[in-house]
């Protein structure tokens, strides 16, 4: 199984955590103002890239903690997890790969 | 046929004869009624604060936790996260304990609940509990990597627990497990040290 880096707990079994979809989705600053299809876009659109990409994971058998993760979708390799309200690494901090 | 509900029953009333048969592989047995609060609070100062009031200092570090002795008696502050904390203490101390950790939060934000029948506590120990419990937890609990006072919060054969490390050494272990599951993992140790008691019998 793999392990999940927590950024409270450590490394932990996959089967203790629930995936959040992407991270870093800003909410509207004014969601009134949105069209019906801006609205759409923003609650339905996500990206699927070929390669990292930004995610948020919970830790819902451990901490309970909300997190983001850096995976690269071709490989589920783990190249960074941080706390929420830090920001996103830099993709050329690789070499610090976690898992 | 009505139940008696004036005499309270722990989650594991039934299973004691069956969990005690288990040694000396393993010694489990259920400690009930403990009382427990679940602390939220962010601020420092009233972290410390909180554990002046007990006699205990909050654990510092995630996944650990500490005990002491103070004006409540034997007390355990278990991390559970950034800004939670579970407090256990004996089964008659909790309005107590409560009414001092309420105190000794102020003026800082915090909420201290009682959370006490929302789990059963077990204690485990024996020269297998080691062994039992990895047939259902991923956790590594040698002592090298699982010192005395670790405190985890995992899965034990699929169920939620909190798994705290008591004396390393002597692999002594408490489980905390919420009510609802209590029976099932009691059934689960039973299944699980089968083998342990064939070898010692």
């Amino acid at each position: 199984m793999q392990l999940i880096p927590c950024p409270w707990c450590g490394p932990r079994e996959e089967a203790e955590f629930h995936y959040g979809g992407q991270a870093h989705v800003a909410y509207p600053e004014d969601p009134g103002a949105l069209t019906d299809q801006e609205w759409a876009r923003f609650v339905f659109f996500r990206d699927n890239p070929c390669g990292p990409f930004a995610e948020r994971w919970s830790h819902s058998a451990g901490c309970r903690r909300w997190f983001n993760a850096v995976r690269d979708t071709r490989t589920y390799e783990l190249l960074s997890v941080y706390r929420v309200g830090e920001p996103r690494p830099d993709a050329s901090e690789r070499d610090e790969v976690v898992s | 046929m009505t139940a008696d509900t004036s005499v309270r029953t722990s989650p594991l009333a039934a299973w004691t004869d069956r969990l005690a048969a288990l040694a000396p592989a393993l010694d489990v047995a259920e400690r009930p009624f403990l009382t427990q609060l679940t602390v939220r609070a962010r601020d420092a100062v009233a972290v410390a604060r909180m554990g002046e009031a007990l006699g205990v200092a909050f654990p510092a570090d995630p996944c650990t936790s500490t005990r002491g002795g103070g004006p409540f008696g034997d007390v355990e502050v278990l991390w559970m996260g950034p800004d939670e904390f579970l407090v256990v203490a004996g089964p008659d101390r909790r309005a107590l304990v409560e009414d001092a950790l309420r105190a000794a939060v102020r003026p800082a934000r915090g909420a201290v609940v009682d959370t006490s029948a929302q789990r059963t506590t077990l204690a485990l120990s024996g020269p297998h509990a080691r062994d039992v419990l990895a047939h259902g937890c991923a956790i590594d609990l040698h002592p090298s990597a699982a010192p005395t006072g670790t405190c985890v919060q995992t899965l034990l054969a699929r169920a939620g627990v909190v798994l705290r490390v008591d004396d390393a050494e002597c692999d002594a272990f408490t489980l905390l497990v919420r009510s609802s599951f209590a029976e099932y993992l009691a059934a689960w140790l039973c299944d699980a040290s089968v083998e342990y008691r064939a070898a010692l019998s």
